[in-house]
């Protein structure tokens, strides 16, 4: 019995943990270790030299692409400007998430699992076709362009572009990501014990107290997760400024595509790369700290 | 007496019908162009099934669609039993690795596995990108949705039926044939639907490891998108929404837990 359970906790496992070995750990470290590199002449890799004689062995491992990094300070704006855009994204999705989240939380129960997947339904449809939507809707010729434009023109304000815009970007981020706001948050408050707020009424608090001492409190650990799952993708998108933005609105996405499908600098790509792998991690890393705390209490 | 269950504040509902129309009329928007007898995409001119007709005797694109198809099946087949697993494992046994290795590429944002599976696979494996690089990238990332859907389904049981199982003398075989793998099915097939669109959607991860050569749908909408914005979009699009609205309409049916899935 031993030996043939052992067997089948080895089957099970084996396949999907060689199979993530090889096509996500290896690839990860693979990316480390070519960060450390120098580009070569035509894209890639410089090769190692090893001179005949040399008794220093040269690994071919620098940290030049970090230096280069840090030395250069548009790198750090790019990475700024992506910190900036995430954190707007995140809390214009709270604002619009909240309202609803807790209208679904409240609502019969009947009703809930429907206004849930009416949430869940459009972000089901294709990530382009999400955005495409936003380049109709933005576009010069639009119905929105022409209201705001006309208005506009009567405090005698020139036209504005709506399209390619730091605008545009910030409208396609928050809608691409704002469902994953309103799970989470639906999720925790759908869970408060109605009757904290009963007896917060019987002390005679209003609706406004009774939100701000009993609701948001408690709703705390669910918007620093939603929180996680919006700043997190947002900070290494390219798509949405790639589609929406114009020239200056590129964000660490833009950049570490660039690299690797334009100028082909591998290198400095992986070293972009893990860049923001770092402020990945830095930012669950919080997220996951600040919302504990919170949990152990409610 | 709790007058606030009964009835929700005014403002409540009408922030939270803004924000379902904010969530719908995008996507309104273009279904409604893509019957549109118009090559602008700015006013309502007459009907028409032009772009869609359009879309038939699109050599390309019907091309792309093929290949797209067989990356979806290929990808969904092998993250369904590789995500099944992985989730089977993960649940019944005490693993540090595999849940990291698993649930990393689902929280991570997407370039990142993108362009590291670029690296490997032109500098470790010298592979040329294509459609095997595609599939290989998608099962990567559809482990971890497949793995999470089981486990939820999982720890929804009661352990004692797998001991009455074990009480009766059966192997370990027998339990999962006979007790596990039909408690699980609708999870297997809600995962197995959920990795066939994500497959199909992926727009990043296939940016990065697709060749040069046989196109694929997200990269062919990527392109009429940046180069050239004809209503064949939207009619593309409009069918693309309607098969994947069904695919997670019978997902949900099978398992309603992936609502719950982040």
């Amino acid at each position: 019995m031993q030996t043939s359970s052992r067997l089948v906790k080895w089957l099970i496992s084996a396949p999907p943990l060689a199979f993530l070995l090889i096509f996500f750990a290896a690839p990860s470290l693979i990316m480390i270790f070519t960060s450390f590199r120098l580009p070569g002449e035509f894209g890639g890799l410089a090769p190692v030299h090893v001179l005949p004689g040399d008794t220093t062995v040269d690994s071919g491992l620098t940290i030049e692409t970090y230096q280069f990094f840090f030395s250069d300070f548009i790198y750090f704006e790019i990475f700024l400007k992506s910190f900036t855009v995430a954190a707007l994204t995140t809390v214009i999705c709270i604002a619009m998430a909240y309202p609803l989240a807790l209208l679904i939380a409240r609502s019969e129960k009947k009703f809930r699992n429907l206004m849930i997947m009416l949430v869940v339904l459009p972000f089901a449809s294709n990530f382009l076709i999400r955005i495409y939507a936003w380049m109709i809707i933005l576009g010069p010729e639009s119905v929105l362009s022409h209201m705001i434009n006309n208005v506009l023109a009567v405090f005698g304000i020139a036209p504005v572009t709506l399209l390619f815009s730091p605008f545009a970007v910030l409208i396609g981020m928050i809608y691409v990501h704002l469902p994953f706001m309103i799970l989470p948050l639906y999720t925790n408050l759908e869970k408060h014990d109605p009757i904290l707020l009963d007896a917060a009424q019987d002390l005679g608090a209003n609706g406004w107290q009774r939100f701000w001492y009993v609701t948001w409190p408690q709703s705390l650990p669910g918007i620093f997760s939603g929180s996680a799952l919006v700043f997190i993708p947002v900070l290494g998108m390219f798509a949405i400024p790639d589609i929406l933005g114009g020239t200056g609105d590129i964000m660490i996405g833009n950049l570490i595509k660039d690299q690797f499908l334009g100028t082909r600098d591998w290198p400095f790509g992986s070293t972009l790369s893990i860049m923001l792998t770092l402020a990945v991690l830095g930012i669950a890393g919080l997220f996951s700290w600040l919302a504990k705390p919170l949990t152990r209490i409610t | 007496m709790p007058s606030f269950r009964a009835k929700q504040p005014a403002a409540l509902w009408v922030v939270a019908i803004l924000v379902y129309a904010f969530l719908y009329i995008p996507l309104i928007i273009v279904i409604v162009f893509s019957f549109n007898d118009s090559k602008l995409n700015a006013e309502w001119v007459g009907f028409t099934l032009h772009w869609y007709n359009a879309l038939l005797h699109n050599h390309e694109m019907l091309l792309a669609a093929r290949n797209s198809l067989i990356i979806a099946v290929s990808a969904s087949f092998l993250a369904t039993v590789l995500g099944t697993m992985a989730g089977l494992a993960i649940h019944r046994y005490k693993l540090k690795v595999l849940p990291v290795l698993a649930f990393t590429p689902v929280a991570m944002p997407e370039i990142l596995l993108g362009v590291s599976l670029l690296l490997f696979f032109l500098q470790v494996l010298n592979l040329t990108l294509g459609m095997l690089s595609i599939i290989i990238a998608h099962t990567t990332f559809s482990i971890g949705f497949v793995a999470i859907i089981v486990r939820a389904r999982l720890q929804g049981m009661d352990e004692s039926i797998f001991e009455a199982a074990r009480d009766l003398g059966a192997t370990p075989w027998q339990t999962f044939r006979q007790i596990t793998l039909p408690l699980i099915r609708p999870a297997i097939i809600a995962g197995a639907l959920m990795s066939f669109t994500l497959s199909i959607d992926d727009f990043v991860i296939t940016f990065f490891t697709k060749g040069i050569g046989e196109p694929i749908l997200p990269i062919q909408i990527y392109t009429m998108i940046k180069v050239a914005v004809t209503p064949e979009v939207n009619a593309v699009s409009t069918l693309l929404m309607l098969l994947t609205l069904t695919l997670i309409i019978i997902a949900t049916r099978f398992d309603n837990s992936m609502l719950g899935k982040s």
